[in-house]
């Protein structure tokens, strides 16, 4: 870096020369080196880093990342039927404002003074989603839905001081790995098969696998295929009958118009906040949300973060604690529950504006959009010779498509479709071997009647 | 206590709009934002969506979210953040051990392009091919830094890393037979996480305190491994920010008995180019991209724990990671050993694709200059702060400190009965923000200050004069210190509804049922 000496760089404002030298005068030492005196000569880094020389101006900085994000096409570009965790949903223009502005989006661990706008803002995201999923108690939110489940599960074991659990196998097959990895090696997981006509869980696997060391279930609703369950309190009732504890995880979309899990029986619901005014950035943004009724049992069983109301010693003026800080590791390490640490709260800030926003109406309408295109692209494909519509049941904003009556291999259609701007439903046939050929297609109020009209028509050209 | 008139404190005092609950603003018939209507020729073809619906599962009743009409809700929520503090607006240096610096406004700019924002994770690799370029050659700048040789960006942050860590120790030892080894080692003065994350696993923890100097206490190591230990998980400097110059004898005692180590190095502010993970003998590191590589803190996340491993463990990572043959970018999920996957899909993008741009425009040399200035100008508070009456900087060993300190205000506390607590709620009224530490505090009267390279000298000083102008009013007027804060947003908070399970109210349904609607 040759212009060393001749720059001083924007981010580090004490190299500057004067500033520098003033400081290092006022410590006592004449070369910054002195202060890594106590690391031993044998583990110092001898060599250069090879990484390229600094880009100095911004103009250079931001033409060098955008030449290369230029190689990417994105769904603005192309109609995308993808889903199976995250979508591309409206994101309101108010959300993207709020979650940029500096005093959040570069806020960290203030106490709820100082930062008592974030300890509100992540307060009330608790309190509108426990509307929405109709429960009383939700936490700050964590990774994503898979840490979501996989701490549901946790502390499902907890409540039912057994180590074992039901797990749908209608699942995304990520979450399955998630939740699997971090079960292991404390909780067993045995899979549920699901009924391969209507897609709904099967009860009499389901009683098959019960016994005394079974802690709960954990089934998702709809499921990862899109099929909305109606059976959630038969099931519910089983497993409460066993003393178990229903474990459900949930698409929050869609619960302007479905009856959330609490109505049917759940104990903990979980799931993912990304499709409640969060971008997708690749997969990049998601936020996991666990949600109970308010029970001790069940509250002090949460490893997250949970803000509380107060008052302050102003009468009128609210202000904001952390509920039960001794369950959290920060509070007893080992010996809290799981572990806790910085996860997605701006996210949470985000879908609280959505929410917000949103409304108990906004909510309703978007669930019956969803279920309306989804059904429209349902029928419209159908009709499509040698495509059929896997499992009879009614769905949500996705469904599974069975090309295998076509011919062809549908990882050659949807390269087709490809071809044509359109991003097909996920394939599905290298994660569930039984839905060879078979599509996961996900529809949301982004896409037009005439995007699903000209995915139809590339489709019939492409199947002949 | 008037603030003197050489001193650089502010007569502050931070936004107060008494803004409501967002409930309060409840407006039966108001909208923030319409939902895009159905086509026609949808609808019709379609049909009623109720009849779609299982009858049972038609929800009854809407949910009771409140009813704003879309200018308040964007008052509302921008008065919550006038009420709250970044690092754009306060000398950020009090939250030690997170490293809270600058987090340039390019890497915002950059982060908003919809080239980045609207790509769905199942796209054919094809048509994301930037993605994959930026996540591998952020992989590559952070081999460099490390010395290891295989990164995986799928951890969400560092606790999140340390669990995937853990993960990894435990398939490894299975592999080779020695599932026996259940016990992992980490110090008290690591992050809470090196503990608890472990223990999630499955493993019995083992907890190293201190000797007198500070070092974590090699006897006590040496005593604790056996053929029942997994690993070690440990953080260098530590949270005290001295520098364990035995650290390479800390792994290899552990190595020698069979255990892998992994370096938590979620804070690598001040040793960016100075000394490696590799040289150091650690199997798996971790560095925290909202932290040393800038990613903004976000109020509590969104966070990366990236994970870097030696070619030994690469195939335990978690899949998929990136792989390059020829131009041509792509996701490999070829890994025999992996443990799975720790996140849906491949990691926080937005955070990996700020860090990407943080580590072009500073370079090689601009990496170890942030960190050089990082240790300057903590080792200037350190004279600064120890100078002041009643705080102190426990710990004899190391003749220096790295980039963060731990101080103590026992003396303060013994002397005036004003302790670190009370000093943090009367930071507040000057614009500040200051932190303990961790539990359990080990170091009585805890204060951990990280200054980082983002800030001047003059807002070091600004900050230490609130210190100052503190520790003597504790002695002159301890009267202001107990009642602060007096110019933050709200009050004293009383937190007793916070521990009682019949007062605590997590949600705002919860607070009316018991504290409004009792029956």
């Amino acid at each position: 870096m040759s212009k060393k000496q001749e720059y001083v760089h924007p981010y580090i404002p004490n190299s500057a020369p004067k500033v520098k030298a003033e400081m290092m005068k006022d410590i006592g030492i004449s070369d910054i080196d002195e202060l890594y005196e106590d690391i031993p000569e044998h583990l110092r880094f001898k060599g250069k880093m090879n990484i390229p020389g600094p880009v100095l101006s911004e103009v250079d900085l931001k033409k060098e990342i955008n030449r290369i994000l230029a190689k990417n096409s994105n769904v603005e570009e192309y109609i995308s039927f993808l889903g199976g965790g995250t979508a591309q949903h409206y994101v309101p223009a108010i959300c993207d404002e709020v979650i940029g502005r500096s005093e959040f989006l570069t806020a960290y661990a203030g106490e709820p003074y100082e930062d008592h706008g974030r300890f509100q803002a992540l307060f009330e995201y608790e309190s509108l989603m426990a509307e929405l999923l109709d429960v009383d108690v939700v936490n700050v939110p964590t990774y994503d839905w898979g840490q979501a489940v996989s701490t549901s599960i946790r502390m499902a074991g907890r409540i039912a001081k057994r180590d074992e659990m039901l797990v749908s196998e209608a699942i995304s097959p990520d979450r399955m790995r998630i939740l699997k990895n971090y079960c292991e090696p404390v909780m067993k997981i045995t899979i549920v098969a699901h009924d391969p006509v209507s897609g709904k869980l099967d009860i009499n696997d389901l009683k098959n696998k019960w016994s005394d060391k079974v802690a709960g279930v954990y089934f998702e609703n709809p499921t990862y295929f899109g099929v909305i369950q109606d059976h959630g309190q038969d099931i519910a009732d089983l497993v409460h009958q066993n003393n178990g504890v229903v474990v459900v995880g949930v698409d929050p979309s869609s619960l302007g118009i479905l009856t959330p899990p609490s109505g049917y029986g759940a104990d903990i619901t979980c799931g993912d906040i990304q499709s409640l005014g969060n971008h997708m950035y690749f997969g990049g943004i998601l936020g996991g949300f666990i949600a109970t009724r308010d029970e001790e049992k069940y509250v002090m069983e949460y490893p997250s973060r949970l803000f509380g109301i107060c008052k302050t010693e102003v009468e009128g003026e609210w202000g904001f604690g952390d509920v039960a800080y001794d369950r959290t590791s920060f509070g007893v390490r080992e010996k809290g529950k799981e572990f806790i640490g910085t996860a997605a709260a701006l996210y949470g800030i985000s879908t609280a504006v959505y929410l917000s926003l949103m409304g108990p109406k906004g909510m309703q309408e978007l669930g019956q959009h969803l279920v309306q295109k989804a059904r429209y692209t349902m029928e419209s494909l159908s009709k499509i010779n040698g495509v059929a519509i896997k499992f009879a049941s009614p769905h949500f904003k996705e469904f599974v498509v069975d090309f295998s009556g076509t011919g062809k291999p549908y990882s050659q259609i949807n390269k087709a479709l490809l071809e044509q701007k359109i991003f097909g439903g996920k394939d599905l046939t290298a994660d569930f071997p039984e839905l060879k050929n078979c599509a996961l297609f996900c529809v949301t109020e982004m896409i037009s009647k005439q995007d699903i009209d000209t995915m139809v028509e590339a489709l019939k050209t492409v199947i002949g | 206590m008037k603030i003197k008139e050489n001193s650089r404190l502010r007569n502050f005092h931070q936004a107060k709009w008494d803004e409501e609950i967002i409930f309060e603003l409840h407006t039966p018939g108001e909208r923030g934002i319409l939902v895009p209507e159905v086509e026609e020729g949808i609808a019709a073809k379609a049909g009623d969506v109720f009849s779609l619906l299982p009858s049972n599962m038609i929800r009854k009743t809407a949910p009771a979210l409140p009813e704003v009409g879309q200018m308040r809700v964007l008052k509302h929520f921008l008065r919550l953040s006038q009420q709250n503090l970044g690092a754009d607006l306060n000398i950020d240096i009090g939250q030690g051990t997170c490293t809270v610096k600058y987090n340039p406004k390019i890497n915002e700019v950059i982060a908003r392009n919809p080239k980045a924002s609207e790509l769905h994770p199942h796209q054919d690799e094809s048509t994301v091919q930037g993605a994959l370029e930026i996540m591998y050659k952020l992989e590559s700048y952070l081999k460099e830094v490390s010395g290891m040789d295989r990164f995986s960006l799928q951890p969400s942050s560092g606790s999140h890393a340390i669990l995937v860590m853990a993960s990894m120790l435990q398939k490894y030892h299975e592999s080779r037979g020695e599932g026996h080894r259940d016990e992992l080692i980490t110090t008290i003065f690591s992050h809470p996480s090196d503990a608890a994350a472990a223990a999630v696993k499955g493993y019995k923890i083992i907890t190293i305190y201190p000797d007198e100097q500070g070092f974590p206490d090699i006897e006590a190591l040496k005593a604790a491994v056996s053929e029942r230990t997994a690993g070690l998980f440990i953080t260098n400097p530590e949270d005290i920010g001295i520098f364990n110059p035995r650290i390479d004898e800390f792994t290899k005692i552990v190595h020698e008995s069979g255990g892998l180590c992994g370096y938590d190095q979620a804070n690598l502010n001040g040793l960016m180019g100075i000394t490696r993970a590799r040289e150091a003998g650690f199997d798996l590191c971790f560095f925290n991209l909202h932290k040393t590589f800038s990613g903004p803190h976000g109020s509590g996340g969104p966070a990366a724990g990236a994970l870097g491993v030696t070619k030994e463990l690469e195939s335990y990572l978690p899949v998929p990671l990136v792989s390059l043959t020829g131009d041509k970018y792509a996701l490999d999920y070829s890994l025999p050993n992996t443990i799975g996957k720790t996140r849906s899909f491949f990691g926080p993008f937005p955070v990996i694709l700020r860090a990407y741009s943080w580590i072009r425009a500073l370079g090689a040399e601009g990496l170890t200059e942030s960190s050089r200035i990082a240790v300057l100008n903590n080792n200037y508070l350190l004279k600064h702060i120890t100078e002041i009456d009643g705080i102190d900087s426990p710990f004899s060993g190391g003749k220096r400190r790295i980039e963060q300190v731990r101080y103590t205000m026992e003396k303060l506390y013994n002397e005036t009965g004003i302790g670190t607590h009370d000093v943090t709620l009367r930071m507040c009224d000057f614009g500040f923000h200051m932190w303990s530490s961790h539990h359990p505090f080990v170091v009585p009267e805890p204060a951990t200050i990280e200054p980082t390279e983002s800030y001047s000298k003059e807002e070091l000083d600004e900050y230490l004069d609130g210190l100052r102008h503190i520790a003597e009013e504790a002695r002159v007027d301890p009267e202001t210190v107990k009642t602060a804060p007096h110019n933050s947003v709200v009050h004293k908070i009383d937190m007793s509804w916070d521990d009682d399970p019949s007062k605590w109210a997590i949600t705002w349904r919860m607070y009316l049922k018991k504290h409004v609607n009792k029956t």
